[in-house]
């Protein structure tokens, strides 16, 4: 008979031996050598039956089939435009992706998207060598204007979204801000100034607390309780867009998965 | 000349007994993964950034990540006198092996064409450098939560005139005699060797004897790795207790 050697949702590092025995199955962050589970990663145990998982504290974004992510327009060609994914991998909006209309060949592409410009859009293929394309059809896709776009820890992103949204709904209703969320750390947030550090502020509490229950709890109090003193976290700020134009400000409805 | 008594070395060690270790994962806020790591007198600090984009891209391997090292010591490290900065024939060789002694736990198979970067800085030495640099790449490798299949640790043992010793000083590697530094990493659950490197001449009895004593005294290093990583996502939750 196998059996756990550490409990749930304990912290284990790479090389600790979470199980014994050939009645567990190693999940994700796991790997089975002889008779053992062992982590391959810095994570949180979490089992389901007799499947044990790591909930990842850190790391990189990975691009993924259906992701909805947030990405910098940094090239632009004849084809169409390069963005950055906030990971190790940059990717491909081509024209024919780009709108529900018809681009023709040869039309000025900036007219749609700059370079700097921060895109709200969604992966539909990756390759085995990571070559990612990328669409902007579908509810929600489109240019990100104004507002500020900081960058989180992309395995925190679940807990900052929560069940259906209902964190960020939170967060948005308490400050009066548009948020947007992308599943790769990139988080667009819309309001003026003050509403904007304030939710810069509940994202950074969330980054922090994630993994200690409770959080939403916690989240309401400090959020429409006494107003959350603003922490300075100017230096992990990736981009401050300064020019507020009017386009895009209908459709206020975003998506986040 | 130092003299060296029977039961108690330089600094009042025993033979098998290590200086004292601090280490602390994510000291770098910007870094993907960092580390710090304290032995004695030697003082590393470890940078991990990637899984990032490659370039040139003539080193790009289509197959899996590559990883890449770098081993500097900073100009006011050393024992008084002045490090010349920038890079030298010592610290091409050890950032050489510092890569490979991390490579075989990493597995960069999901990063093809990509690249993780390992900065290793030593703001204090005092014999043991490769070692704490390794020790510390390992806990910020991990931080950066890349997959490994164990933690790596590292740490010298050698012998001063026919005595075995773990976790030299520089006094001890500086002595007159027999003396022999012998660096090593090794991964504790498998007891895989991935650095051995020799300086100075030991017989095949007092390299096995060494090799011994290595295996009683790096769980004692290993444990001072896993707390430094699992304090930094410890704190938050001691800190909810408290209020």
């Amino acid at each position: 008979m196998g059996k756990m050697l550490l409990s749930e949702k304990e912290i284990v590092v790479p090389g600790d031996i979470i199980a014994e025995g050939m009645n567990f199955i190693p999940g994700a962050g796991t790997f089975r050598e002889g008779d053992n589970i062992i982590a391959s990663k810095l994570g949180m145990i979490s089992t389901s039956g007799s499947l044990i998982k790591l909930l990842p504290l850190s790391g990189k974004y990975m691009p993924k089939v259906g992701d909805t992510i947030i990405c910098k327009v940094i090239d632009l060609s004849m084809s169409g435009w390069r963005v950055d994914t906030n990971s190790a991998y940059s990717a491909m909006l081509s024209i024919k992706e780009a709108s529900s209309r018809y681009i023709s060949r040869g039309a000025d592409l900036t007219r749609y998207f700059r370079v700097g410009d921060y895109i709200l859009t969604k992966i539909i293929n990756v390759t085995s060598q990571k070559l990612v394309d990328l669409t902007m059809k579908g509810p929600g896709l489109r240019r990100l204007s104004a507002g500020i776009v900081i960058s989180v820890n992309p395995s925190k992103v679940p807990r900052i979204i929560g069940k259906n949204g209902s964190m960020v709904s939170l967060i948005k209703q308490a400050t009066n801000c548009s948020i947007v969320v992308g599943q790769n750390g990139l988080v667009w947030i819309q309001g003026n100034p003050k509403d904007q550090v304030k939710a810069i502020s509940a994202i950074r509490k969330i980054e922090e607390e994630a993994h200690i229950s409770g959080l939403t709890e916690r989240m309401e109090k400090s959020l429409n309780g006494v107003a959350h003193s603003p922490k300075e976290y100017s230096s992990k700020e990736t981009s401050v867009n300064v020019e507020f134009s009017e386009e895009n400000q209908a459709g206020e409805e975003q998506s986040f998965e | 000349m130092i003299h060296l008594s029977e039961e108690k070395r330089i600094d009042g060690r025993a033979a098998d007994e290590l200086r004292p270790i601090t280490a602390k994962a994510g000291v770098v806020p910007r870094a993907d993964g960092s580390a710090y790591f304290k032995i004695g007198k030697t003082e590393a600090y470890a940078a991990v950034y990637g899984p990032r984009n490659l370039f040139p891209r003539f080193l790009q391997d289509p197959e899996k990540g590559i990883l890449r090292c770098r081993y500097n010591m900073m100009p006011f490290s050393g024992m008084g006198e002045r490090v010349r900065p920038g890079g030298s024939r010592r610290s091409k060789e050890i950032s050489m092996v510092t890569k490979k002694a991390l490579l075989p736990v990493l597995d960069l198979q999901d990063f093809p064409n990509a690249v993780v970067d390992v900065f290793i800085e030593l703001s204090q030495t005092d014999a043991g450098s490769r070692c704490a640099g390794i020790c510390a790449a390992a806990i910020a490798l991990a931080d950066a939560g890349l997959s490994m299949k164990d933690l790596p640790v590292a740490v010298a043992v050698g012998k001063i005139n026919d005595r075995i010793i773990a976790d030299l000083n520089y006094d001890e590697e500086a002595t007159e005699g027999e003396v022999a530094d012998i660096p090593v990493t090794v991964l504790l659950r498998t007891g895989e060797i991935t650095l051995l490197q020799m300086d100075g001449e030991v017989t095949k009895e007092q390299l096995m004897d060494a090799l011994k004593m290595l295996k009683k005294v790096v769980p004692k290093i290993q444990k001072a790795q896993k707390d430094a990583l699992k304090e930094k996502f410890k704190t938050f939750v001691e800190n909810e207790e408290a209020r």
